[in-house]
């Protein structure tokens, strides 16, 4: 039995010949072809790929057609890879592990994959083979997930925001949050805010009309600029973008509300530039201040952080491709030649 | 010979704290179920210590200073290992062990472990406050546990380096929710054991019985701090440190005392 994957990537290929791609392939009309005995296409905004399995070799020119959008390019078959055997479960394995993705460690992937397994299924396309191979990926995905820190920490200031929130408060429903300022990224932390649980949220803003309309987005309800510093006395997270000159929060003026909340903490999150918060509050006794450079920059480690993660996350891919090989290789390994035959392996 | 399943119990914690400085290292940290399971095994031998101890005494096992580190090291994992689940602290086991280390390889390597010259009459009231007062100690030192996690966090999300560690503590307000509802066990406890050195029918040195009520009120006051919202949650952590670091000290004191005296 021969088991492989043809695709296309955010790793060969740019977003435009990507798109060219997208959806091009049915898992029926490839077994219709005969050659095929199981296939599968996963199709999502960074790659598109078949897998498969066949009882003889199947070129990868017979299978590159299946993949075309009518409009499709035919002559950018370079941007193209393949996998075979082995090497196929061990970029399966990437993929679902968020090692492959853009956003290092992203989950979304895993979601995407089961959901084309199960449409394959449904369809009647994946055997035995692919449900052996794609079973083992969920593994691995949720081992490299538990195992190590490949996940951790949010990538965009928004989910930072969010994520620090968390770590202050825990549970978020019972907190109140005032947005000063309807910038487009305060809307984008308020709504993560709201999806997360958080219902009490204050829009203030110059403009009461704009303020209005972002505090319906959010499901919260509009407060008049001008008693912003009222509120202060009662909520937990600050988000700040307002186009002030001058920083509107002082410690002298945080001073004396501080004094009606000593063991409620306070989380500002000052989007703004120049900042609405003077840096010196963040000294204050339970105030957190972050301002658009700390969040990118934790964004940054984040990353880092994840990437440091690879090398833990392929070694746990490894074990689990050999393991694969040994259990199914008689069934899956394709002849020798056929490892050579990857059009754009190198990642 | 019961030495040795201290010596084993010692070496329990001993691995897990070397499994967290190897994770630290690693640039991950993570509590794993290796820390918990490492904390079980190292109860388990204290607990056949404290039961082969008690059993050739006659008594609970707090009759000189060596017992004492014993049974309070004990407590420590006893109430680690029930309320840390619990309250899903389970990272508190990474900073629990290496006390509990700390507490019983002095308690080994000190000469400390004397026979008491003149085996007295068991008192029950004497079993009760002592062994009382020795799990109050073992909750004000997950308080103290509590309070060096409160800081650690704090301190991470004041100077916005967030260590990898970060990711596994607590909630800052859960941990702060959790070191509160330590210090009143611990308060409770030690008022009973407090309470009950009253009715022990012999007469009470001067020097212990300052001692004790002033570990007592520094806790009251830090506890009445809070009740009345004088003191920020920083605070009462940076509290919890000192009044265990004080109160330890004191536990010294107190059987210092004890041992120019049999009890």
């Amino acid at each position: 039995m021969n088991l492989f994957c043809v695709g296309i990537s955010h790793h060969t290929a740019s977003v435009e010949t990507r798109e060219r791609y997208a959806g091009g392939a049915a898992e029926q009309e490839l077994l219709a072809s005969g050659a095929w005995k199981e296939a599968l296409v996963l199709s999502t905004c960074n790659r598109v790929e078949i897998y498969g399995s066949s009882d003889r070799l199947v070129a990868t020119e017979e299978i590159i057609p299946a993949l075309w959008q009518s409009n499709a390019d035919r002559d950018d078959n370079d941007v193209l890879y393949r996998y075979d055997g082995e090497t196929c479960a061990q970029h399966l394995f990437r993929v679902v592990a968020g090692v492959d993705s853009m956003v290092i460690g992203e989950t979304e992937i895993l979601g995407q994959v089961k959901k084309a397994y199960e449409a394959a299924r449904a369809a009647g396309s994946a055997g035995p083979v692919l449900h052996r191979l794609f079973q083992r990926a969920f593994r691995v995905a949720k081992q490299v997930r538990s195992s190590t820190d490949i996940t951790r920490g949010a990538v965009s200031v928004g989910s930072v925001a969010v994520d620090l929130a968390v770590k202050i408060f825990g549970d978020l429903r019972e907190c109140s949050v005032l947005v000063l300022g309807a910038g487009e990224t305060s809307e984008r932390t308020a709504r993560a805010l709201n999806s997360r649980g958080v219902t009490d949220i204050r829009v203030s803003n110059r403009s009461f009309e704009r303020g209005l309309s972002l505090a319906e987005l959010v499901h919260g309800r509009a407060v008049p600029f001008d008693d912003w510093t009222a509120q202060c006395h009662e909520i937990d997270i600050l988000i700040s973008s307002t186009s002030a000159e001058e920083p509107l929060l002082t410690p002298a003026l945080l001073s004396p509300m501080l004094r009606s909340r000593p063991d409620r903490p306070l989380f500002i999150i000052d989007i703004a530039v120049p900042r609405d918060v003077a840096p010196e509050v963040n000294e204050m006794e339970g105030v957190y201040l972050y301002d658009i450079d700390s969040l990118q920059s934790i964004a940054e480690q984040s990353l880092a952080m994840r990437r440091q993660q690879i090398s833990a996350a392929e070694k746990i891919i490894a074990e689990h491709v050999a393991d694969f090989a040994a259990r199914f290789g008689g069934r899956t390994s394709a002849p020798p030649s056929l490892d050579t035959r990857a059009l754009t392996s190198e990642l | 010979m019961d030495r040795q399943f201290i010596l084993l119990s010692t070496l329990c914690y001993l691995v897990a704290v070397a499994h967290t400085l190897a994770t630290l290292r690693d640039g991950v940290f993570r509590p794993r179920r290796f820390n918990f399971i490492a904390i079980a095994l190292g109860f388990v031998f204290q607990s056949a210590f404290l039961s082969i101890r008690g059993h050739a005494l006659g008594r609970c096992p707090i009759t000189n200073l060596f017992e004492v580190f014993i049974f309070l090291a004990w407590s420590l994992a006893l109430i680690y290992l029930l309320i840390g689940p619990a309250y899903r602290l389970s990272l508190m086991g990474a900073f629990t062990a290496p006390l509990v280390l700390l507490i019983q390889s002095f308690a080994l390597l000190a000469p400390i472990d004397v026979a008491q010259p003149v085996r007295v009459a068991v008192n029950p009231w004497i079993e009760f406050h002592a062994s009382i007062s020795m799990m109050a100690y073992g909750a004000f030192a997950l308080a103290c546990v509590a309070g060096v996690m409160y800081l650690v966090q704090e301190r991470q999300l004041k100077t916005h380096q967030l260590h990898s560690i970060f990711y596994h503590l607590p909630p800052l307000t859960n941990l702060f929710s959790a070191l509160i509802r330590l210090l009143w066990l611990g308060f409770a406890l030690y008022t009973a054991g407090l309470l009950s050195g009253f009715f022990t029918g012999e007469p009470l040195p001067r020097v212990k019985m300052i001692c004790a009520i002033a570990v007592w009120i520094f806790y009251g006051a830090i506890l009445q701090g809070r009740h009345l919202h004088r003191l920020a949650p920083k605070r009462i952590a940076t509290l919890c440190i000192l009044a265990f670091t004080a109160a330890v000290s004191v536990l010294w004191a107190i059987n210092f005392v004890s041992e120019t005296r049999p009890t």
